[in-house]
C-alpha cells in the first residue's frame, strides 16, 4: 500500500535521463547520507527529551517545560550549548586515540541504521544477511569505549572501560543466541525476508513460548548493550564519577551521550523487527475489517512507534531499579540467560520440526 | 517572562548597555543571539557540595522545586561536562586547592555561583582558623547566592540571574567573560594544574 | 558506683578519684594502659566502649579525659590522663585496647600536639599534612598570615609514622607503609558524588577487589571548637545546626541539656515535650533521606523523588514553627525559641497519616527488590564485638546486635516516660542497616502519635538570666542524633564562654570502620557499605 521502493526506483531513473549512471548513485548516495544524518541527530534529540519527559513522570515531576512549548526545544539548546564547548585537550594522553573514540562509537550505531526497515522499500541497504551485518557492526562501539578508557589516562575511565568490555562481550552472546532462536524461526536473515515473513501475524504471537522467551532474554541482553540501568556499570555515577567518558568534554561527550540514545532506539528497532513485525501493521487473522484499518497507518509510522514503546520499557528499567554488582551482572549472564538460551533454540527448532507454531 | 519584570540587576544591565554602544555585525549578532540561546537555556551543574548547601541542593532536584523544569538537572559528576559550578557549602584550606582543581578542569565556558554566606564570605565560621573567607579568593564567582542555607527558591532565582548574564555574553568577538578570567588569573599566579 | 570505685582502687592505689554524675579516675599516664586493660578486661566493669577523647589544654598542663561506657550494664567512666611537658607532650596510647583509640588519638595529636607512644597512625586526622601549629591549643597563633590558603595542591604521603619508646627511655619515630610503590591505588573523592560530602578515600584496588582504603577528613573542617572557646553560651548554640544537618534538633537539645545541667535550670513540661517531638521528626526526615540518597547511588534513582515528598513535608511543619527550613536554631537554654505554630497539631496528624503508606511503598519498590536484595545482603557484614570495638553506635551499631540507643540506656527528657520499641536486628548486614532505618521511621512516627494529642499547657521557654555563666566544672551529656550517640563535653571557668567544648559526633566512628567492612569486596560495594552506614561528613569534621 505504501511501497516506497516506488519512489525510490521513480527518483533513480529521473536521475538517469539526465545523467550518467555514476553521478546518479553518487547523488543518491549524498542524498541518503544527509537524511540519515538528519534523521539521527533528530531522533537522539528526541530520545533526549523523551527520556527526560518520561523519567519526570516517573518521579512525580514535570521535567522540562520551560524552553520552547512543553519543553520541547530543550535538547536543542542542549546541543547548541554543547557545540560550542570546549574540547579539553589533556596532557599524557594519546591524543589520535583518544579523539578517535567518540567517532567509533557513533560509526557503529550509525552502521547498524543501515539495515533497519523503516517502512516497505524504505531502507538504506537490503542485503541477504541484513540481521547478521547489524550484530557484527554494533559491536564496534565496544571498541571505542574501551580505546575512550584506555587512552584517558584515568583510573576511572579505565576501570569503566574494563567493566565495559566484559558486559559487552558477554551480553553479546545473549543477543546473538536469541536473534538465532528468530532467524531459524523465520527462516531467512534477510531483514526484508523476516519482516514479509509476519506481514499476517508478528513472530511474538505466531512464535508463542519460545518467541517470547526470546524476546524477554533480548530485552535483558539489549539493556545491558546500551550500558543502561540496572546495566549502567561502566558509566556508574555514584562509583566512578562518570565511567568511560568521565574525560571527555564538549562535542566528543556529546557524541558518547547521542550514541547512548541512538543505541536505544537501535535496540529497540531490532526488538521491534525481529518479535514485532518490524513496519507490518497489526493483522488478527479473520478480522478482515480491523485490519483494513490498521493497514492505513502508514509503516514508517509502525515501526517507529513500536521502536518507541519499546525504548519507554527500556527506559522504565533503568528508573526503576538498582544498579547489579559486576560479579552479579556476569551470574546472570553465564550462568542464568545463556543456558536458557540454548535451551530455548532447541525448543524453537522443535517447533519448527513439528509445525507447532500457528 | 518580561524584561521589565527582570530589570533588578545593574550589573547586567551596565553589560547591555556596553553592548549596545560597541555595536555588531548583523551576521554575527545573529549567530550569537542563537548560542545564548541554546546555552542560557541548558545550564549543566556540577554535582558539588560540601555542606548543608548541597542538601537544599538535591532538594531544588526533587519534585517540589524541581529545576528540571529549567533543564537544569543534567548535574554532571565530571567537570569536564558540566557548566557551572555551584559552590554550596564551606571552603576550608584543605579543600581550596581542591576546588581550584575542579574550577580549571570545568570546560569553557564555564561559571560560579558562590551558593550561602560561607562560599561568599566564610559564614558563621569566619573567624575559623580553617576557613577561607569567601572563594572568591581563589576563582571568580559570576552570582553571589546569600542565604544559610539559602532556599532552594532563591537557589532557582541565582540560576537565572546567571541565565540572564549568558545570554547578554558575546560568544563571537569580544568575549567579556574571557577577559575576566585572564584579569583574575593574572592577579592569581598559579601554574597549570590541568595536567 | 561506689562499687567501680573500690574495685580500681584496690587495683591501682595510685588513682584518686573525683565524684559526680560520673565518675572521674585520675591515673597517672604510666599506669593508664594497665587500667585501660583492666577497665575492659574485667567481667563486672566491662568498659568496652570509648565514647570519646576529649584533649585538653589546662595552660599549666596537657591532658586526655576519656569517656567509656559498658555495653552490658550501661555505666560510665571517665579516666583523667595529664602531662606536663609543653615541648613534646606524650601519652600512652590504648589503641590495643579500644580500637577506636586509633582515630580519636589522631583527632588529639592534630588538635593538641599529644603523641601517643605505639599508636600505629600518628598522623594528623583534620588539617593538611603541612600545617603549623596545634590549634586547640590556647597558644595557638590564629593569624592567617601563619597558616595561608593553600595554592598548591597538598603534599602526598604513602607512608605513616609511629612512635615507640625503647628500654632506655628513648622515642622513637618509625615510618610504617601504608601503600606498596605498586599497588593501584584509587583516589575516591574528595569530589566524588558517593562520599556524601568531602570525604576522601584512598582505595587500593586489585582489579574489581578492593585491598585497603586509607580515609581523609578535614576537607570541611571548620574549627568550631575553637570558635566556641570565643563565643558566649547562647552563641554557640547555633553551630549545633551545622554538623549534622539533619539532627540538628537533637545535637541543640544535647547542648541545652548540658548548659541546663550545668546552670540548674528546670525546663518546663511544654518545652520538653516539643524537644522531643522535633527531634522524632527529624529523625523521620533524616531517615527518608537516608533511603533516598542511598538507592541513588545504588542506581534506583526514582526512590530519591519518593522519600523527599516526606521530608518535605516534615519541612514545611518545621518551618512554620521554626522558620527555616534546615538550620532551625530552634532549641535554647531554658526552652526552645518560638511557641510551636497553630496548625502544628493539625500538619503532624496529616503526616502521620502518609507515613504507613508511604513505608509500605518503599518497602515494596526497594526493599522487596530482588536486585536490591543481592547488592545488600550479606555485604559488609560488622558483628557485635566489632561494632562496640570500632564504637559504631545508631542504627548501624543496632544493626549488628548492639542495643545502643542513648534513649533508652541513658534516658534524658521524657524518653523514660514513652512507649517505644528500641529495633535492635542481629544480621550486622547492608540489608539489616537499612531495614533498621525505616522500622525506627515506625517507632519515631509511635512516640510523636503519643505526644500530639497531649502537648501540655504552660510557657515554652521559662526565664534564664540574660549574661549566662556557667559555674566552674566540666559536664557531660548524649543523646541520640539521627546517626548515633552524640555527646558533648563542656569545661568551664566561671566565665561567659566555655573554656572547652568538645563535640564527640557518631559520624567518625562511622567513617573509619568503612576500612575495616570493604577489605576484599568489589568497588561497587564500597558505595553500598559506605552509603548504609549513612555518616555526615560536616559531622565527623566539625
Amino acid at each position: 500500500m505504501y511501497d516506497f521502493s516506488q519512489v525510490t526506483s521513480w527518483i533513480h531513473e529521473l536521475l538517469l535521463t539526465i545523467m550518467p549512471e555514476w553521478l546518479a548513485v553518487t547523488i543518491e548516495c549524498v542524498a541518503i547520507g544527509l537524511i540519515l544524518l538528519t534523521v539521527y541527530a533528530l531522533l537522539a534529540l528526541f530520545y533526549i527529551y523523551f527520556e527526560r519527559k518520561v523519567c519526570a513522570a516517573f518521579q512525580c515531576r514535570l521535567g522540562p517545560n520551560r524552553v520552547g512549548p512543553f519543553g520541547l526545544l530543550q535538547s536543542f539548546a542542549d546541543m547548541f550549548k554543547m557545540l560550542i564547548k570546549e574540547i579539553i585537550r589533556l596532557k599524557n594522553t594519546d591524543r589520535f586515540l583518544f579523539a578517535l573514540a567518540p567517532y567509533l562509537v557513533i560509526l557503529a550505531s550509525m552502521l547498524s541504521f543501515a539495515v533497519l526497515p523503516w517502512g516497505e522499500g524504505m531502507q538504506i541497504i537490503d542485503f541477504n544477511i541484513g540481521i547478521f551485518f547489524l550484530i557484527a557492526v554494533s559491536s564496534i562501539g565496544v571498541l571505542g569505549i574501551l580505546l575512550a578508557g584506555w587512552s584517558s589516562n584515568n583510573k576511572f575511565t579505565l576501570i569503566g572501560a574494563l567493566r565495559s568490555g566484559a558486559q559487552m562481550v558477554s551480553y553479546e552472546l545473549s543477543i546473538g543466541l536469541s536473534v538465532l532462536t528468530m532467524v531459524a524461526f523465520a527462516g531467512t536473515m534477510s531483514v526484508t525476508g523476516i519482516v514479509e515473513a509476519q506481514a499476517n501475524m508478528w513472530f511474538i504471537f505466531s512464535g508463542h513460548i519460545p518467541a517470547v522467551i526470546a524476546f524477554v532474554i533480548y530485552l535483558i541482553a539489549g539493556t545491558a548493550e546500551t550500558n543502561r540501568g540496572p546495566f549502567d556499570l561502566p558509566e556508574a555515577e555514584s562509583e566512578l564519577t562518570a565511567g568511560y567518558h568521565t574525560e571527555y568534554s564538549g562535542l566528543h561527550f556529546g557524541y558518547f551521550y547521542l550514541a547512548e540514545y541512538l543505541n536505544l532506539f537501535i535496540v529497540s528497532g531490532v526488538a521491534a523487527l525481529l518479535f514485532f513485525g518490524g513496519w507490518q501493521p497489526l493483522h488478527i487473522p479473520g478480522w478482515e475489517s480491523f485490519n483494513n484499518v490498521m493497514a492505513y497507518i502508514p509503516p514508517t509510522v509502525w515501526f517507529v512507534g513500536k521502536a518507541i514503546a519499546l525504548s519507554f520499557i527500556i527506559i522504565w528499567f533503568k528508573w526503576t531499579f538498582p544498579r547489579l554488582r559486576i560479579d552479579q551482572l556476569l551470574n546472570l549472564e553465564w550462568k542464568y540467560l545463556l543456558p536458557i538460551n540454548l535451551f530455548n533454540l532447541v525448543l524453537m527448532v522443535i517447533v519448527i520440526v513439528y509445525q507447532l507454531h500457528f | 517572562m518580561r524584561y521589565d519584570e527582570w530589570k533588578d540587576n545593574e550589573y547586567i544591565e551596565q553589560l547591555v548597555e556596553e553592548l549596545k554602544a560597541n555595536g555588531t555585525n548583523v551576521i554575527v549578532g545573529s549567530f550569537d543571539k542563537l548560542i545564548n540561546w541554546g546555552r542560557s537555556n541548558s545550564i549543566w551543574p556540577l554535582t558539588f557540595a560540601t555542606s548543608c548547601c548541597g542538601i537544599e541542593f538535591v532538594s531544588l532536584g526533587a519534585a517540589r522545586y524541581d529545576m528540571a523544569r529549567f533543564g537544569w538537572e543534567v548535574a554532571r559528576s565530571s567537570p569536564r561536562q558540566a557548566d557551572f559550578m555551584m559552590v554550596a557549602g564551606t571552603i576550608v584550606h584543605r579543600m581550596a586547592p581542591v576546588m581550584r582543581r575542579l574550577y580549571d578542569q570545568l570546560a569553557e565556558p564555564k561559571y560560579v555561583i558562590a551558593c550561602g554566606s560561607c562560599a561568599i564570605s566564610g559564614g558563621p565560621f569566619r573567624n575559623s582558623y580553617h576557613v577561607v573567607k569567601g572563594i572568591e579568593e581563589i576563582v571568580p564567582v559570576d552570582v553571589f547566592l546569600p542565604g544559610c542555607p539559602p532556599r532552594p527558591e532563591a537557589m532557582i532565582y541565582s540560576i537565572m540571574q546567571l541565565s540572564r548574564k549568558m545570554r547578554v555574553e558575546k560568544f563571537f568577538g569580544g568575549v567579556n567573560r574571557q577577559e575576566k578570567i585572564e584579569e583574575f588569573l593574572a592577579a592569581h599566579p598559579e601554574e597549570e594544574l590541568n595536567a | 558506683m561506689a562499687n567501680i570505685q573500690e574495685k580500681i582502687a584496690k587495683q591501682f592505689p595510685e588513682a584518686t578519684f573525683e565524684e559526680g554524675e560520673i565518675l572521674l579516675v585520675n591515673i597517672p599516664d604510666d599506669k593508664w594502659h594497665d587500667l585501660a586493660q583492666f577497665l575492659k578486661g574485667d567481667e563486672t566493669l566491662h568498659f568496652d566502649h570509648l565514647l570519646t577523647i576529649v584533649g585538653m589544654d589546662w595552660v599549666d598542663k596537657f591532658g586526655c579525659v576519656y569517656y567509656l561506657s559498658s555495653s552490658t550494664s550501661n555505666e560510665l567512666l571517665s579516666v583523667k590522663v595529664t602531662t606536663e611537658d609543653r615541648e613534646q607532650p606524650m601519652l600512652q596510647s590504648v589503641h590495643d585496647v579500644w580500637t577506636i583509640a586509633t582515630t580519636l588519638e589522631r583527632e588529639v595529636y592534630d588538635f593538641f600536639g599529644i603523641i601517643f607512644l605505639n599508636n600505629p597512625d600518628m598522623r594528623r586526622l583534620f588539617l593538611s599534612i603541612d600545617w603549623k601549629g596545634y590549634p586547640l591549643r590556647k597558644d595557638y597563633d590564629m593569624s592567617p598570615e601563619n597558616n595561608p590558603v593553600p595554592r598548591e595542591n597538598e603534599r602526598q604521603e604513602d607512608v605513616t609514622y609511629t612512635y615507640v619508646k625503647d628500654e632506655k627511655g628513648n622515642v622513637e619515630k618509625k615510618t610504617v607503609t601504608i601503600f606498596e610503590p605498586n599497588d593501584f591505588v584509587v583516589n575516591i573523592g574528595p569530589q566524588h558524588p558517593a562520599t556524601h560530602g568531602v570525604l576522601r578515600f584512598r582505595t587500593a584496588v586489585n582489579g574489581e577487589t578492593i585491598k585497603k582504603i586509607d580515609f581523609y577528613s578535614g576537607y570541611i573542617h571548620r574549627g568550631i571548637e575553637k570558635l566556641c572557646e570565643g563565643l558566649t553560651y547562647p552563641q554557640t548554640l547555633h553551630f549545633m545546626d551545622r554538623m549534622d544537618y539533619f539532627s540538628g534538633h537533637q545535637y541543640h537539645h544535647a547542648l541545652c541539656l548540658a548548659y541546663e545541667k550545668a546552670l540548674g535550670i528546670e525546663v518546663s513540661r511544654r518545652a520538653q515535650v516539643i524537644r522531643v517531638l522535633m527531634d522524632e521528626l527529624a529523625r523521620i526526615a533524616s531517615h527518608c533521606l537516608f533511603l533516598g540518597t542511598y538507592c541513588m547511588d545504588l542506581g534506583a534513582t526514582t526512590m530519591l523523588f519518593y522519600t523527599l515528598r516526606v521530608r518535605e513535608q516534615i519541612l514545611d511543619i518545621m518551618e512554620r514553627t521554626c522558620g527555616a527550613r534546615m538550620t532551625f536554631n530552634y532549641g535554647c537554654i531554658g526552652g526552645v525559641m518560638q511557641d510551636l505554630h497553630e496548625d502544628f497539631v493539625k500538619d503532624v496528624k496529616e503526616l502521620l497519616a502518609v507515613i504507613p503508606k508511604n513505608i509500605k511503598e518503599y518497602n515494596e519498590l526497594f526493599i522487596g527488590n530482588v536486585i536490591a536484595k543481592g547488592r545488600l545482603e550479606q555485604v559488609g557484614n560488622l558483628t557485635k564485638e566489632d561494632a562496640i570495638a570500632y564504637g559504631v553506635t545508631g542504627p548501624s551499631g543496632r544493626a549488628s546486635g548492639w542495643a545502643c540507643d542513648v534513649r533508652k540506656t541513658h534516658p534524658y527528657s521524657i524518653y523514660n516516660e514513652l512507649d517505644f520499641e528500641e529495633v535492635v536486628y542481629t544480621e550486622g548486614d547492608s540489608m539489616a542497616r537499612t531495614k533498621l532505618r525505616i522500622a525506627e521511621i515506625e517507632q519515631s512516627a509511635k512516640i510523636i502519635e503519643q505526644l500530639i494529642d497531649n502537648i501540655p499547657e504552660g510557657e515554652y521557654c521559662v526565664k534564664v538570666p540574660k549574661v549566662i555563666k556557667l559555674p566552674a566544672g566540666h559536664w557531660f551529656q548524649m543523646v541520640e542524633g539521627c546517626r548515633g550517640a552524640f555527646g558533648v563535653y563542656i569545661e568551664s571557668d566561671g566565665g561567659t564562654s566555655p573554656v572547652r567544648l568538645k563535640l564527640a559526633p557518631p559520624c567518625l566512628p562511622l567513617a573509619n570502620v568503612v576500612d575495616h567492612l570493604t577489605q576484599g569486596s568489589k568497588i561497587a560495594d564500597l558505595i553500598t557499605i559506605s552509603g548504609s552506614l549513612d555518616y555526615i561528613v560536616p559531622d565527623i569534621d566539625r
